[in-house]
């Protein structure tokens, strides 16, 4: 009596995903507050991978101004809480169809006119860039100077305000990962999933098949939008402060693409994997760096373009193919 | 507002928009050659402000007169990266050439950071604030000697394409890859070659910008994104599209920030962008490619 969700796995998958689960629910009592927000840090970029993953890993569309969807996300939010007491929950569902509608017109522009490939991935940037020197201009965010959500010490959790301690937070994450996770699998084995790999592989090939590319590389981007804007509004409230030129900054839509090409862009694990690898080898780095007492403020970056250069010079289908093959879970959807 | 502001900013502009111009012209030639998207592209220009900067502070070697041998140390490095990093990239899938180059990207701005720190550095020659006056007509020294090398270069740049072999070359594996291969071409050093000189014009605009702006290691992606909306405006792989593109966009620029504040005015190149993706996505002066 398997659900739609776990058909076609086999026992191994079964086990390797539920020991991992495991891991990640009893994680934050075994670890420090400092290891806590790493964790929380990196399931944050698990899940943003996805979000994007769905968009170019499945479709084939090059986003490189996803920060737009995340930025916009969170602003919404933010702005119901902080000015109209709306709570978070509420207003990442008012958040969803500006995204999803912002998504829409950068897609509509784009597919409509045939833009495409590298030109589409500078039409996104140009996008997210103008979405960042807007929101620095407009009163009504508080411009440049920034939004601030109020910061209270919280006796107990309050779930339904995402006011409280960073362990509730981690949960949040790793829901909504987990939730990013299952929905990736139903997308990629549903009929909508198919036509988007027949896009990926080839465009020309799939509108001759008879699928109508445009309107399924729009959902994709909607989609992929939405999903998005859930990261946004967790940052927001994890945050609590917004600032144009921090969260529509290019380099946040880079950090978010990372993950899942170092992990293994379209597949369904490779996001997770490579936020794990990513930002846990960062850390790693920073600490180490700390530690002999060494402040360089470019070092971790560095160290993102060195892992970036190495994974697409030497495993430019990313490390959780080449991982799944020798763990035996190997994934069919590929 | 009096006509002869409106004149003075438009003049400027357009100066300004020369040396970006020349900054696009090497991205379009890496593009319509190899077809490699550099982007890098900005963070290369913002390498060769900081080699003309420590030259300046160390030396007092004028810019002016560095632009050759940056260029040349540009055109090396740009002949180095093609040959060792990028060529066997040639036949990957294009996301996969992009995330290379925008890796280099990351390295390249951080390095700049890690060595120069994140403080703007700036170029005071002797003439920073001469300028010449034609009666309402003011323009400042740096810009229109700026300007003027730009379009020296660019034109010694168009010459070297059309009447050189090697140029004409180039323009043939542009035109026809196998067909180049067919009569015996070294295509692979005839793209090192255009990588390294596309990277020369960088090293040439770069210089060139340290007249004019200051200099700081953020200023890479801003210029990358820059010369892509240039390009992209004048049309992807047309040379003369790539200095019109600069013009057009130096202009907006100078006159969005007379207008509205200087804070916002890449608001206007994008918009420009946008408008001309979605009206003439080949560019102004592209050709349609099948």
């Amino acid at each position: 009596m398997s659900a739609t969700w776990l058909e076609g796995l086999s026992p191994r998958h079964m086990i390797f995903l539920g020991v991992i689960l495991a891991a990640l629910l009893i994680a934050p009592w075994l670890v420090n507050d400092y290891l806590l927000t790493v964790l929380i840090v990196i399931l944050y970029f698990a899940y943003t991978g996805q979000a994007w993953n769905i968009m170019m890993g499945f479709a084939g569309q090059l986003s490189l101004g996803h920060a737009i969807y995340a930025g916009i996300g969170g602003y919404v939010a933010a702005v119901l809480f902080t000015r109209y007491g709306v709570g978070p929950w509420l207003g990442f569902l008012v958040a969803i169809p500006v995204c999803a509608a912002c998504g829409a017109v950068i897609g509509f522009l784009a597919f409509r006119f045939g833009v495409s490939g590298v030109y589409f991935a500078i039409l996104t940037i140009a996008f997210a860039e103008f979405a960042r020197i807007g929101f620095d201009h407009l009163d009504f965010v508080n411009a440049s100077a920034g939004l601030f959500l109020p910061v209270k010490q919280y006796a107990y959790n309050d779930l339904w305000r995402l006011r409280g301690s960073p362990r509730m937070f981690y949960y949040v994450i790793l829901a909504a990962t987990v939730f990013a996770l299952i929905l990736s699998r139903l997308l990629l084995r549903s009929r909508m999933g198919y036509f988007w790999l027949a896009i990926r592989e080839d465009e020309q090939a799939a509108r001759a098949a008879g699928i109508d590319t445009f309107r399924y590389k729009m959902y994709a981007v909607m989609i992929s939008a939405a999903v998005t804007s859930f990261a946004g509004v967790f940052y927001a409230f994890f945050y609590n402060n917004l600032f144009p030129e921090q969260v529509f900054n290019i380099s946040r839509s880079i950090e978010m693409i990372l993950g899942p090409i170092i992990g293994g862009i379209g597949t369904l694990f490779g996001p997770i994997l490579g936020a794990f690898v990513l930002t846990g080898l960062a850390e790693s780095v920073t600490s180490a760096l700390a530690a002999f007492g060494v402040d360089l403020p470019g070092a971790k970056q560095i160290f993102y373009g060195i892992c970036l250069l190495l994974v697409v010079v030497a495993l430019p289908e990313g490390i959780w193919p080449w991982l799944a093959r020798r763990l035996g879970v190997g994934e069919r959807n590929r | 507002m009096p006509f002869d502001v409106y004149l003075n900013v438009a003049v400027a502009g357009v100066l300004t928009g020369l040396v970006y111009g020349l900054m696009a012209l090497g991205l379009s030639v890496i593009f319509g050659v190899v077809r490699v998207v550099n982007f890098a592209h900005g963070e290369m220009m913002s390498m060769a402000m900081y080699i003309a900067v420590v030259l300046f502070s160390s030396f007092h070697l004028d810019p002016l007169v560095m632009l050759v041998p940056i260029a040349a140390v540009m055109f090396v490095f740009g002949y180095a990266l093609q040959s060792g990093l990028i060529n066997p990239f040639i036949t990957r899938p294009e996301h996969s050439q992009f995330l290379l180059v925008v890796a280099l990207a990351i390295i390249i701005v951080n390095a700049l950071l890690i060595i120069f720190g994140p403080d703007a550095q700036t170029v005071q020659t002797s003439y920073a604030y001469d300028s010449f006056a034609w009666g309402a007509l003011i323009v400042d020294a740096t810009k229109l000697y700026a300007g003027a090398a730009a379009i020296v270069v660019a034109a010694a740049l168009f010459a070297f394409f059309r009447f050189s072999l090697i140029g004409k070359a180039i323009r043939a594996c542009a035109d026809n890859y196998t067909g180049a291969l067919v009569v015996g071409l070294n295509v692979n050093r005839l793209y090192a070659l255009t990588f390294g000189i596309g990277a020369a014009c960088v090293g040439a605009a770069g210089t060139m910008m340290t007249l004019i702006t200051d200099v700081t290691p953020a200023l890479g992606p801003g210029y990358t994104l820059l010369a892509f909306v240039i390009v992209i405006t004048g049309g992807l792989g047309s040379m003369p599209g790539a200095l019109l593109g600069g013009v057009l966009i130096g202009l907006t620029e100078a006159m969005a920030g007379l207008l509205f504040t200087p804070s916002a005015k890449s608001m206007f190149s994008f918009a420009i962008l946008v408008l001309v993706l979605l009206l003439r996505p080949q560019g102004l002066l592209g050709r349609r490619v099948a």
